[in-house]
């Protein structure tokens, strides 16, 4: 059985084909999310990379903040459980998941067996999310890859205390004209949202094994600020980003299953 | 595993004029004319007080006081749409958008006297008590300054305690009688025991018939939509003394007896889960907020909200302590405690937290608190940022995302239950 699991989120859509919900077909991920042509392109780079055609994919589910607009799955289910399940496909032991996406972060708990069983989720405000770096990365006129590589030279990673993503922009352009080394400043940014998140996590009990998905999961600076603060081993994987189409795909899997069985 | 949302089906009955015997006909009745009936006193030269929520309503009641709650008055305008408008106002003059929105709406209404989504009759005088939070001592004190009239203060403190002391019930008790007192001699009313007694009787009556209407979610599925209860309690708040109260909120009563035994509900969906509400309802958004549960066939049985406003007693002794221990005074065990009952009560399967804005204090410990709480029912928690007045502060995606994977965890705790 061939399904699709689709992720749109706020700043990148992803697309994963999957067989028999064991097998990674192909993927994809265009910058783009919510409101934009990255979903379209996204399946468009996808159906370029592989041989099986829209026609062969017997179910498909959307995920992420764009769900609810996109018209083209036949069911939508919240990347909450979407990412546990892409996050356990990977990471068979994985008990607490730290997700860092475009505009929220979550920690969700899983049980022994797998299942989600809690979750916790950033407010309103921007400060630990990605956002929160994309935009101090444009304040330090550097592309959000190079971030993790800078950070990695910092000798005394300066101190960013405000949280709000407005002050902090203002900090750093402060320090930028005392003198602030750009690593010491990347990576006190980064132990910025790590401190946020680690808060979160906190709240939602940290039990290993912890795996980080999202896009900051590429980050290690902020992944090792956060393994560093919350005092255990924080695994990711080169897949992390599509963790939430994964689950998607594995969702649309254990449907086609369930009918199966039902039948 | 968990279902992908579907919506269920809605059962709509074409709309009926509101029979003049039901519970809502009478309820809503009575919640307009508690403005009104201020409004006319007003002109008639008569006072009227502006009151907190859970100031002891027996005081004017007792006294033949005219009486309107700007909290009300506020939600109402809030769920009419103006919350922003009214905060604007209050924001222009100096008022930081972090104080509470009810406040901002109020102290604005004081400036304008008018808003066409819910007029009030300006007040002679102010009744404060702060057992429902803090930030009414202020927002009073303001109201006074600027409309340079008086303001009593019943001081009823944040009991740390889990028990009410006798000190306690002596100092409020000594407030009382000198708000009493206060009172008499500004407007020249006069207080009568028989009329106290008569009121005490019709508080009870209301308050009885009121949590024992909010109990009947222990029934699975439970005969009405929670979102009803967020209407009702409008005439918990400003009418809990008056004859009508009563009578209204026993006929609420047997109506949901009524439904319990026909099999009947106001929540017009399949019920397929059960959650807890936490916080003030989200009044710009209660259409969304409702939406989002009953599209996924999720009932909101139970909040601590509704029960706040029933106060049951058997003497003076007990009112004073019922008035020292409504949810905003009491500390985190035993506000923890309530709402434990409340889930195993009501087989609450979830709890939905609302972090609201304008509330430090329900909001501020709400994140120990829900943990405990989870902890204790073993039950997932979820919370959404929002506010009770001001629209500004809530998002319909980050709200509709978290009742999703609320869903999803009950959806597949059930499945996992069954299995």
């Amino acid at each position: 059985m061939i399904t699709l699991g689709i992720d749109i989120g706020s700043t990148t859509s992803k697309c994963v084909l999957m067989k028999d919900g064991s097998e990674i077909l192909t993927y994809s991920l265009r910058i783009g999310g919510l409101g934009t042509e990255g979903p379209e392109e996204a399946l468009e780079e996808l159906w370029n990379k592989t041989e099986y055609t829209p026609d062969q994919v017997d179910r498909t589910i959307v995920t992420g903040y764009g769900r609810n607009k996109y018209e083209g799955a036949d069911g939508e289910v919240s990347e909450l459980t979407c990412h546990a399940l892409g996050g356990r496909f990977v990471f068979p032991e994985m008990r607490t998941l730290i997700d860092i996406g475009g505009q929220d972060a979550k920690i969700i708990s899983l049980s022994d067996s797998g299942r989600m069983s809690n979750f916790v989720m950033n407010d309103k405000c921007a400060a630990g999310t990605g956002r929160f770096l994309d935009v101090m990365a444009n304040i330090l006129r550097m592309d959000i890859d190079e971030l993790d590589e800078c950070a990695a030279k910092s000798e005394n990673p300066a101190s960013i205390s405000s949280t709000c993503t407005v002050f902090a922009e203002s900090e750093v352009i402060s320090q930028l004209a005392n003198g602030v080394s750009r690593p010491d400043l990347v990576a006190g940014i980064c132990e910025s949202v790590a401190s946020r998140v680690s808060a979160l996590a906190r709240r939602a009990g940290v039990v290993p094994q912890v795996c980080m998905s999202g896009g900051v999961a590429k980050n290690n600076a902020v992944r090792n600020a956060l393994a560093k603060s919350l005092e255990t081993e924080i695994d990711t994987d080169p897949m992390a980003q599509y963790f939430g189409a994964i689950g998607a795909a594995l969702y649309g899997y254990r449907q086609l299953q369930k009918n199966k069985d039902n039948k | 595993m968990a279902e992908e949302v579907k919506k269920p089906e809605e059962v709509k009955k074409p709309r009926k004029p509101l029979d003049p015997n039901s519970a809502k006909y009478k309820l809503g009745k009575i919640a307009s004319d508690a403005f009104a009936t201020a409004i006319e006193a007003k002109k008639q030269g008569k006072p009227v007080a502006w009151v907190s929520s859970n100031f002891p309503v027996e005081i004017p009641e007792t006294l033949g006081l005219a009486t309107a709650y700007p909290e009300n008055q506020a939600a109402g305008i809030a769920a009419r749409g103006a919350g922003e408008r009214m905060c604007e106002v209050a924001e222009a003059d100096g008022y930081s958008n972090d104080i509470c929105a009810y406040a901002r709406i109020s102290l604005a209404y004081a400036k304008l006297k008018e808003c066409p989504e819910q007029d009030v009759a300006m007040p002679d005088v102010l009744l404060c008590c702060n057992n429902i939070c803090n930030c009414m001592i202020k927002w009073y004190e303001n109201l006074s300054q600027e409309l340079n009239i008086p303001m009593i203060m019943l001081d009823i403190p944040f009991n740390p305690d889990y028990e009410v002391s006798d000190a306690e019930v002596a100092y409020v008790t000594g407030q009382f009688w000198d708000a009493v007192h206060q009172l008499e001699d500004l407007f020249g009313l006069k207080w009568d025991d028989d009329r106290f007694k008569e009121v005490t009787g019709f508080s009870c009556r209301s308050s009885r018939a009121w949590l024992e209407a909010t109990a009947q979610a222990k029934y699975t599925p439970s005969p009405f939509n929670g979102f009803d209860l967020l209407n009702h309690m409008a005439v918990m708040v400003t009418a809990r003394g008056k004859e009508e109260a009563g009578e209204a909120m026993e006929t609420l009563l047997k109506e949901y007896k009524e439904n319990h035994e026909k099999g009947e509900s106001t929540f017009r969906v399949e019920e397929k889960h059960r959650v807890m509400f936490e916080g003030i309802a989200c009044w710009p958004y209660l259409r969304v907020t409702s939406r989002g549960l009953k599209d996924r066939g999720i009932n909101m049985v139970t909040t601590i909200y509704a029960d706040a406003f029933g106060f049951d007693y058997n003497s003076f002794d007990e009112m004073i302590r019922a008035y020292c221990s409504v949810p905003n005074a009491i500390n985190l065990e035993k506000s923890r405690d309530k709402r434990v009952k409340l889930c195993k009560d009501n087989n609450v399967e979830g709890l939905l937290v609302h972090t609201n804005r304008s509330c430090k204090l329900w909001s501020g410990f709400m994140a120990e608190m829900s943990r405990q709480i989870g902890k204790e029912c073993n039950i997932p928690v979820t919370s959404f940022d929002g506010d009770q007045a001001d629209p500004r502060n809530f998002s319909e995606a980050q709200y509709d995302t978290r009742v999703q994977g609320l869903y999803e965890i009950m959806e597949s705790n059930k499945e996992a239950k069954e299995a």
